[in-house]
């Protein structure tokens, strides 16, 4: 019986202090609520490359934690600096 | 009174002389027709994200106005953009009161930079 034990201990793994893995997720948040931002600048393309993926493509809401409003005003914002030639329509490794 | 923004991009061939008329020929416009011209941007030669008419740069320019009307004038400011050729790309927008506040405060932040 004893050495069984012996046996089942060996194939883990045993750490002197608790590792600290948080399995929780933090709560995301919209940014522009949370700061008070009320209007969103397409002139600000440095700003808006927070809201794009390195295709150039507008990031999902569940991702960047926006809320509908927000988000809607995002991608207008990210149409208007499109057209404006200020992001690209597409793109390669843009970050 | 609506607040209208209107960001053009002209042709980077163009002089620096050159940009300067267009800006003052498109400020004269909306003046002569009752337009209150509250600010005018000048951002230079830019480069541009994608090539447009097969060019990467171009001098960008911004006018910031207020305006009391029906939309004609508006109208017809597009089709003068449009047809200018030294215009490459042009964006007309209404600005909402948010937005009114944001260009007053990101104006005051840059004649700060200036000084």
């Amino acid at each position: 019986m004893a050495d069984l034990n012996v046996n089942t201990n060996q194939g883990e793994i045993r750490y002197l202090t608790p590792l600290d893995i948080s399995t929780k997720n933090r709560k995301k948040y919209c940014r522009f609520k949370r700061l008070g931002i009320k209007y969103i600048d397409y002139k600000d393309p440095d700003f808006l490359l927070k809201f794009i993926n390195e295709q150039g493509k507008i990031l999902p809401r569940r991702l960047t934690g926006t809320s509908l409003k927000f988000q809607r005003k995002i991608s207008v914002a990210v149409k208007r600096a499109r057209h404006l030639a200020l992001l690209p329509y597409q793109a390669d490794l843009l970050k | 009174m609506n607040h209208y923004e209107s960001t053009f991009i002209l042709n980077p061939a163009l002089s620096e002389a050159q940009v300067n008329d267009v800006i003052k020929k498109y400020q004269s416009f909306l003046k002569d027709n009752g337009c209150k011209i509250i600010d005018t941007e000048n951002w230079g030669l830019k480069k541009l994200a994608y090539s447009i008419q097969n060019k990467l740069s171009g001098f960008y320019a911004l006018i910031d106005f207020e305006y009391t009307g029906d939309e004609n004038i508006i109208n017809s400011y597009e089709t003068e953009l449009k047809r200018d050729e030294r215009v490459m790309r042009y964006l007309n927008v209404k600005l909402d009161k948010y937005a009114t506040e944001w260009s007053v405060k990101r104006r005051s932040r840059m004649k700060k930079e200036k000084v």
